[in-house]
C-alpha cells in the first residue's frame, strides 16, 4: 500500500498549504473584523449604479436642453 | 485619495451564463435518456440499438455534462461575476478569461464526441483521456492564474469568504485531479492509470469524493455567500460561523475519500479513518446550511415574493439532506444496505438537483435582470420552473430511494441453508422496474422547468439591454493602506504577494516527490 504514503504526504502538504493561507490571514488581520464584510458586499455596485444613472440621467437632460435650444432656433 | 475608474467585465458572465444553460439542458437530457433505458430496455434494444447510445456509453456522458459542464460553466459564471464586484477591480486578464471560457467550452466537445465513441479510461468522473486530462489541467491553472493575479490587484483588502472557498476550489481540484489523472498512454486514443488494484481504487475515491467536495460543495457555498446575502440584502447571518465552517470543510473534507471502499480489501484503519472523517464532516457542512438559512430570518415574506429566494431555500434545504445522509452513508452498518444500489443514486440526485440545480437557477434569475438592466420577462413563469422543478426533485426522488432499499433488502434475504433468496440478480432489477418508470418522470418534469427558464431567460435578455462593460470606481488599496499605516505599505504587499509564490514552489515539489516515489517503485 505504498499509495497510502504518497495520499498522505500529498494530503498533509495541501493542509499546510492552507494552514499557512490561514495564519497569513490571521495574521493580517482578514479575520479581525467579523461583521462589517458581511454588510459591506451589500452595498458595492448598488452606489456606482446610482452614479452611472445619475450621470446618464445628466447626459439625458444635456441632451434635452440642446434638443430644446435646437427648436427655438 | 485617488478614485480609480475601471469596469466591470459582464460579457464574459454573460457567456458562462449562457453554456450554463445550453450543457444543462444537454445533460439532463442525456439523464432522462439513460433513465428511459434502465425502465423500457425493450424499446431501446428493438428500435435504438446504437452502440453509442447504450448505456454504459452515455452515462458517462451524463455525469460529465452535469458536473463539469452544467455546474463548471456555473461555477465560473458566479465567480467571474462576484469575484470581480467583492474585490473592486476588473478582472486581470480579459484574454484569460476568454481562454478560460472557450478552452473549458473545447474540452466538453471532447467529452461529448469521446464517451459516446467509448473512448475511456473507466474511471468514474475522470472518464476523458489522458490528452484531455491535460487540457482540463491547462485551462484550470489558466482560471487559477487569472483569479489569483485579481487578488493581487484587488482595490479592497478584505477577502470576503467567498473568495476563500473560491480559492480552496481551486488549489485541491488541480491537485486532485492531477494525481488521479496520472496515467500511461498506449496509443492517442488509450491510457492505462498509473496505479493498480486496490491502490487504483483508493486514488480514485480520494478524488472521486473530493469531485464532490471541492467540485459541488465548496465553490457553491461560495457562490451561496454572495448571492443569498445580495438576493436578499441582508448580511449573513453570522459572518464569523462561515469563516469558521470554511476552515473545517477543508481539514476534513479531503480524507473522506475511503467511505467509498467499505468492506474492500482496503487496510481497514483507512476505511474506518474515512468514516470517521465523514461523520465529523456534518459539523461544518451542518453549520453552511444554517448560516444560508438564517441568513433569510426575518426576512421570510420576501422569500414568498422573490424567486431567486425561493430557489435558494429549497438549495440550502437540499444541502442540508444530502449532507446529512452523507455521513450516515458512510456508517459501515447503514453502508452494506446501501452499496451499488440505487440509494446512492437518490442520495447525489438530492445534491444536484436540489443543491446545485436549483442555486444555478437561482442565480440565473437574479444575474439576467441584473445584466441586461431590465425586469425578469415572466414573474410567473419563474414561480412555475420553481413549483415544478421541486415538484420533479420529489418524482425523482421518493421512488429511486425506494428502489434502493428494495434492492438492498432483496439482496441481503437468506434461505435457511445460506443461499440467497434472490440469486439471480435480474429478480431485483424486475421488482424495481416500477419505480424506474416514476423516476424517468420525475427527471422529464425536471427538465421542462429547465427549459423554461431558457425561454424565459431568453426573452429577458431580449427585451434589455446588455452592458458588456459596467462602469465603476473605487480608491486604489495602495491609497487604502497608505492612509492606515504609511510604514507598514511594504511589508503589507510583501506578504500579500507570498502565499502565491508559496503555493506554486510547493505545488512543484509535492510533484517531485510523488515522481520520485513513483520511479522508485
Amino acid at each position: 500500500m505504498g499509495i497510502i504514503y504518497i495520499m498522505l504526504i500529498v494530503s498533509l502538504i495541501i493542509a499546510i498549504i492552507f494552514l499557512i493561507g490561514f495564519l497569513w490571514a490571521t495574521k493580517t488581520g482578514q479575520f479581525d473584523d467579523d461583521y462589517t464584510p458581511s454588510v459591506r458586499i451589500l452595498f458595492e455596485d448598488e452606489s456606482v449604479e446610482q452614479k452611472t444613472e445619475t450621470e446618464k440621467e445628466k447626459k439625458e437632460k444635456q441632451q434635452n436642453q440642446t434638443e430644446h435650444g435646437n427648436s427655438k432656433v | 485619495m485617488e478614485i480609480q475608474k475601471f469596469s466591470y467585465d459582464n460579457k464574459i458572465v454573460k457567456y458562462f451564463a449562457y453554456a450554463t444553460i445550453i450543457w444543462g439542458i444537454i445533460g439532463m437530457l442525456v439523464g432522462l435518456t439513460i433513465a428511459l433505458q434502465l425502465a423500457f430496455p425493450e424499446f431501446f434494444n428493438d428500435y435504438l440499438p446504437l452502440s453509442w447510445l447504450s448505456f454504459g456509453r452515455i452515462r458517462p456522458l451524463h455525469t460529465n455534462a452535469v458536473i463539469f459542464a452544467f455546474v463548471g460553466n456555473g461555477i465560473f459564471t458566479g465567480v467571474y461575476y462576484s469575484l470581480q464586484r467583492l474585490l473592486k477591480t476588473r478582472m486581470w486578464s480579459d484574454k484569460l478569461s476568454y481562454i478560460n471560457f472557450w478552452g473549458w467550452q473545447f474540452i466538453i466537445v471532447c467529452a461529448v464526441i469521446t464517451l459516446p465513441l467509448g473512448i475511456s479510461t473507466s474511471k468514474e468522473y475522470a472518464e476523458l483521456e489522458w490528452w484531455i486530462d491535460i487540457m482540463i489541467a491547462g485551462i484550470w491553472v489558466v482560471w487559477g492564474w487569472n483569479m489569483f493575479a485579481t487578488i493581487l490587484n484587488r482595490r479592497v483588502k478584505h477577502l470576503y469568504v467567498a473568495i476563500w472557498f473560491y480559492i480552496g476550489t481551486f488549489v485541491a481540484v488541480a491537485m486532485l485531479h492531477i494525481f488521479n489523472s496520472f496515467e500511461i498512454p498506449v496509443s492517442f486514443l488509450k491510457s492505462y492509470s498509473w496505479y493498480a488494484g486496490v491502490q487504483d481504487a483508493l486514488v480514485q475515491w480520494w478524488y472521486g469524493h473530493n469531485a464532490v467536495a471541492f467540485f459541488l460543495t465548496t465553490p457553491y457555498l461560495g457562490l451561496m455567500y454572495y448571492f443569498v446575502p445580495k438576493a436578499a440584502n441582508r448580511p449573513v447571518y453570522s459572518y464569523r460561523l462561515s469563516i469558521i465552517h470554511f476552515w473545517a470543510l477543508i481539514f476534513m473534507y479531503i480524507w473522506a475519500g475511503p467511505h467509498h471502499l467499505l468492506y474492500s480489501s482496503l487496510p481497514d484503519w483507512a476505511q474506518s479513518l474515512g468514516v470517521i472523517f465523514s461523520v465529523m464532516l456534518i459539523a461544518p457542512s451542518w453549520g453552511g446550511m444554517l448560516n444560508g438559512l438564517l441568513t433569510l430570518r426575518g426576512a421570510w415574506d420576501r422569500v414568498r415574493d422573490d424567486v431567486t429566494l425561493k430557489f435558494m431555500v429549497v438549495a440550502l434545504t437540499g444541502y442540508g439532506m444530502s449532507t446529512f445522509e452523507g455521513p450516515l452513508l458512510s456508517l459501515k452498518n447503514v453502508n452494506v444496505i446501501s452499496h451499488f444500489t440505487d440509494w446512492t443514486v437518490a442520495h447525489v440526485h438530492v445534491g444536484g438537483l436540489a443543491w446545485n440545480g436549483m442555486l444555478t437557477f437561482g442565480m440565473l434569475y437574479w444575474l439576467f435582470p441584473k445584466m441586461f438592466r431590465t425586469k425578469l420577462y415572466s414573474k410567473k413563469m419563474a414561480n412555475q420552473h420553481f413549483w415544478i422543478a421541486t415538484l420533479g426533485i420529489i418524482l425523482y426522488v421518493i421512488p429511486i430511494y425506494i428502489a434502493g432499499f428494495v434492492q438492498g433488502l432483496m439482496w441481503q434475504e437468506f434461505n435457511p441453508d445460506g443461499t440467497l433468496v434472490h440469486g439471480e440478480f435480474i429478480k431485483t432489477v424486475e421488482a424495481i422496474k416500477p419505480f424506474y418508470v416514476f423516476r424517468s418522470i420525475g427527471g422529464l418534469v425536471y427538465l421542462i422547468g429547465a427549459v423554461m427558464m431558457f425561454y424565459n431567460l431568453f426573452k429577458t435578455a431580449k427585451q434589455g439591454s446588455f452592458e458588456a462593460d459596467e462602469p465603476a470606481e473605487a480608491p486604489a488599496l495602495s491609497a487604502v493602506l497608505a492612509q492606515h499605516a504609511n510604514e507598514k505599505e511594504d511589508w503589507h504587499k510583501r506578504l500579500e504577494r507570498k502565499p502565491v509564490k508559496f503555493l506554486i514552489w510547493s505545488i512543484i515539489a509535492v510533484e517531485l516527490v510523488v515522481w520520485l516515489k513513483l520511479s522508485q517503485q
